[in-house]
C-alpha cells in the first residue's frame, strides 16, 4: 500500500461544559475520544456517523481549526500539533478543507477572485498577474466560467458555490483535503456532479481525501476505506467493500439498514435502534454503543471494547463481532 | 463514468448575454435599494436641511443667540425678533436656529464615540472570547446598571458647569453597553462562520480576519444602529435639558429653548416660543429614525417589519 500522508494517534477533544468567569467548569463534551488512525497517500478515507458523534469535530481538530485537548497529528512525518503559528500557517498550504453549507463559506463581501487570491496573497505565492492567471485556470478546472471571477457570491447556486469552495482549496495546491461533507446541502443531480468533479480533481491532482458524510451511498462510492464513529469513538474500520459486505458492528449494520432501497418489492429486516444518542457529557460505561445495541450483554456495560483487527485490515470494537459476522447480502449497500 | 463537470449549454448562453453587466456588490445593492425608498430619501433631504441650518446659522439670523435684549424681554414675534424674546430677554429665533448646533454635534459625537468603543471592546470580546469576553461583559453589565443621572449631577456640581462637551463625554463614557453587546453578539457569531474558518485555513491571522472579514461584515448592522444611536443622543440632551442638567444656560440648544418655556403661562399663552424648538426635536429624530430605517430595509432586505 502507499506510503502514510496522516497519522492521528490517541486524539481527544473535550469541550468544557458549563463554567465561566469565577466559575468552574461542570463536565466535558467528549466530542472526540481518543480517535487513531492512519491516512494513506492518494486514498479517500470517508468517515460517517450519525449528528452529533464527533465527526466534523475531528476533521477540524487534524486541521487544529479546533485546538485538539490531547493526542498527536503527524502529517509527512511532523507533528503539527507541536507546530509554532509560523510553522503551522506554512503547513496549511498542504491541508485543506471543504465546509458543508456552500453560503456560509464564502466572504459576501468579496467577489470570487477576491476569495480565491487571499491565500497566495497570505502565502506570497506568485505575483500579482500569474495568481489572476491562477485564479481563471483553477475556475475553469472546476467547471466554471472564468469571467465569473469578478462576481459575487450571491449570483451563484448552491452547487456553483461549491465549486467555489473547492476552488479555493485547490488554490495552494495542497495534498490532503477534508471535505467536511460536501455536498449535504445541495440537490442529489448536483451532488453528483460535485462528486464526479472531486473524484476528478483527486485523479489528476493525486489528492488524498478525508470525507466526512452522513450519507452511506455517497460514501460507499467515493471512499477506499471508511471509518464509522459513535459517540466520538471508533466503532469500526474496514475497506469500504468490506464494511457494507460483511459490516462487523451491530451499530454498521444498524446504519446499513436504514438506508434505502428505490425498489419496493425487496423485503429485507430492518435494524431499527431504539431511543436516542446518549450525552456525551456523560458517555455510558463500557461499550459506549450498549445502550441501543440489540445484542448487548452485561460484558458489554462493564468493559469497552477492544480495538482488534479482527479480519485483515478491517478493525471493530465490539466484544461479539464474530456474532455479527456474516455476509449480509440483504443490506441495501452490501450487493457487489 | 467520466465526470459531468462542464457548465451546461443553457448556463453559457445565459453567460454571454449577461457579460458586460457590472455586478455588484452587496453594499452597492443595499444603496440601490435605500435610493427608491421615497421616506428615507425625503428623511434624508430634511435632515440635511436642519444640519445646514444649524451650520449655516449667522447667515439666517444676524441676531447673536447669547445677547440678551434686557430692555425688550418676553416680547411677541416682530421686527426686530422673528419669534419674539423670552422672559431673560433672549431672541427666540435665533436660539432655535443655533441651538441644533449642540444637539446634533452631541448626536453624532456621542455616535462615533460610543461605537469606537463598542467596536473594541466588543470586537475584542467577541472574537477572542474566555475571560476576555467575560471581563468585558461584567463592565458592562456594572455600566448598565450605572446611575447615569447622577453622574452628571456629580459631575456639574464639581466643575461648577456642564458645557457642551463635558456632556459629550458624559453620554458617551455612559452609553456604549448595548451597543458594545451587539458588537460582541455580531463578532461571535462571525468567528465560528465557515468563510472565517476557511480563511484561516488559508493561514490568515487575527488582524487579517478582522478587519477583511468580519468588519465588513458587521459594517451594515453598526450604520443602521448608529442612525438609531444618533436619535436616542439627541432625545437624552433635550431630557437632561427639561430636567435641568443641559448645557450650561447662555448655550442655546433646543432642550434648554424648551424647557425654558416650560411654565403654564407661557406654554398657553406663547406657541411661538416653544412649538418650534419641539418642531425640530421631533422631526429631526422622526427623519433619523425614518433614515435609519431605510437603511435596514436596504441592508437586510428579508427582513420586512
Amino acid at each position: 500500500m502507499a506510503s502514510v500522508l496522516l497519522e492521528v494517534e490517541e486524539l481527544k477533544k473535550y469541550f468544557p461544559s458549563g463554567g465561566g468567569f469565577l466559575e468552574r467548569s461542570t463536565g466535558s463534551v467528549r466530542a472526540v475520544d481518543g480517535i487513531s488512525l492512519k491516512v494513506y497517500e492518494g486514498e479517500t478515507l470517508g468517515i460517517v456517523g450519525e449528528s452529533g458523534c464527533g465527526k466534523s469535530t475531528l476533521g477540524r481538530s487534524i486541521l487544529r481549526l479546533i485546538e485538539p485537548t490531547s493526542g498527536r497529528v503527524t502529517f509527512h512525518g511532523t507533528d503539527i500539533l507541536k507546530l509554532r503559528k509560523s510553522a503551522m500557517r506554512d503547513m496549511r498550504k498542504e491541508m485543506q478543507i471543504v465546509f458543508q453549507d456552500p453560503y456560509a463559506s464564502l466572504n459576501p463581501r468579496y467577489t470570487i477572485s477576491q476569495t480565491l487570491m487571499e491565500p497566495m496573497e497570505i502565502h506570497q505565492l506568485y505575483n500579482h498577474a500569474s495568481r489572476k492567471q491562477r485564479v481563471q485556470s483553477i475556475l475553469e478546472r472546476v467547471g466554471l466560467d472564468p469571467s465569473y471571477a469578478s462576481r459575487f457570491p450571491h449570483e451563484f447556486s448552491g452547487g456553483q458555490r461549491q465549486r467555489i469552495g473547492i476552488a479555493r482549496a485547490l488554490v495552494l495546491n495542497p495534498k490532503l483535503i477534508i471535505l467536511d461533507e460536501p455536498v449535504a446541502a445541495l440537490d442529489v443531480s448536483v451532488q453528483s456532479q460535485v462528486i464526479n468533479l472531486l473524484e476528478d480533481l483527486q485523479a489528476d491532482f493525486g489528492l488524498t481525501y478525508i470525507f466526512v458524510a452522513h450519507d452511506l451511498s455517497v460514501v460507499k462510492h467515493i471512499s477506499n476505506r471508511v471509518l464509522v464513529m459513535y459517540l466520538g469513538k471508533m466503532a469500526e474500520l474496514a475497506s469500504s467493500d468490506d464494511l457494507f459486505f460483511r459490516p462487523l458492528h451491530p451499530y454498521t449494520r444498524a446504519l446499513l439498514s436504514a438506508v434505502p432501497i428505490p425498489n419496493p418489492r425487496v423485503k429485507r429486516e430492518r435494524i431499527i435502534l431504539s431511543g436516542d444518542i446518549p450525552s456525551p457529557v456523560n458517555p455510558p460505561s463500557g461499550c459506549v454503543f450498549h445502550t441501543r445495541c440489540p445484542i448487548a450483554k452485561d460484558v458489554c456495560r462493564q468493559q469497552v471494547p477492544e480495538w482488534r483487527e479482527l479480519r485483515r485490515e478491517h478493525f471493530v470494537a465490539c466484544h461479539f463481532a464474530e456474532d455479527v459476522d456474516v455476509e449480509t447480502n440483504s443490506l441495501p449497500l452490501g450487493r457487489r | 463514468m467520466s465526470a459531468q463537470v462542464s457548465t451546461p449549454n443553457d448556463t453559457n448562453i445565459e453567460v454571454t448575454s449577461r457579460r458586460g453587466r457590472p455586478s455588484k456588490s452587496p453594499t452597492r445593492m443595499a444603496f440601490e435599494r435605500f435610493m427608491v425608498n421615497k421616506a428615507a430619501i425625503i428623511s434624508t433631504v430634511v435632515l440635511l436641511l436642519i444640519v445646514i441650518m444649524s451650520i449655516a446659522a449667522p447667515l439666517i439670523t444676524h441676531v447673536s443667540p447669547t445677547h440678551q435684549f434686557l430692555s425688550s424681554t418676553d416680547t411677541p414675534p416682530g421686527p426686530g425678533h422673528v419669534l419674539g424674546t423670552d422672559q431673560s430677554g433672549f431672541d427666540l429665533f435665533s436660539r432655535d436656529v443655533y441651538g441644533g448646533r449642540v444637539d446634533l454635534l452631541i448626536g453624532f459625537v456621542d455616535t462615533v464615540i460610543v461605537m469606537t468603543i463598542a467596536m473594541v471592546l466588543g470586537g475584542l470580546a467577541g472574537y477572542y472570547g474566555g475571560w476576555i469576553d467575560s471581563l468585558v461583559m461584567r463592565v458592562c453589565d456594572f455600566m448598565f446598571n450605572f446611575p447615569f443621572l447622577l453622574l452628571i449631577i456629580v459631575l456639574s456640581a464639581i466643575f461648577n458647569t456642564t458645557s457642551v462637551w463635558l456632556l459629550i463625554l458624559v453620554i458617551g463614557l455612559t452609553g456604549w453597553p448595548g451597543m458594545t453587546r451587539l458588537v460582541r453578539s455580531l463578532f461571535l457569531n462571525l468567528r465560528e462562520s465557515e468563510f472565517v474558518l476557511a480563511s484561516r485555513m488559508s493561514g490568515a491571522g487575527a488582524f487579517r480576519i478582522i478587519f477583511r472579514h468580519m468588519v465588513p461584515n458587521v459594517m451594515g448592522v453598526m450604520v443602521v444602529q448608529a442612525t438609531f444611536a444618533v436619535a436616542g443622543f439627541i432625545a437624552a440632551e433635550a431630557a437632561l435639558a427639561v430636567i435641568g442638567f443641559g448645557v450650561k444656560p447662555p448655550t442655546p440648544s433646543w432642550g434648554d429653548v424648551l424647557s425654558n418655556s416650560l411654565g403654564y403661562f407661557t406654554l398657553a399663552t406663547e406657541p411661538y416660543a416653544w412649538v418650534p424648538p419641539a418642531a425640530l426635536i421631533t422631526i429631526t429624530i422622526l427623519c433619523i429614525n425614518f433614515i435609519g430605517d431605510g437603511l435596514r430595509d436596504a441592508f437586510d432586505p428579508s427582513f420586512e417589519a
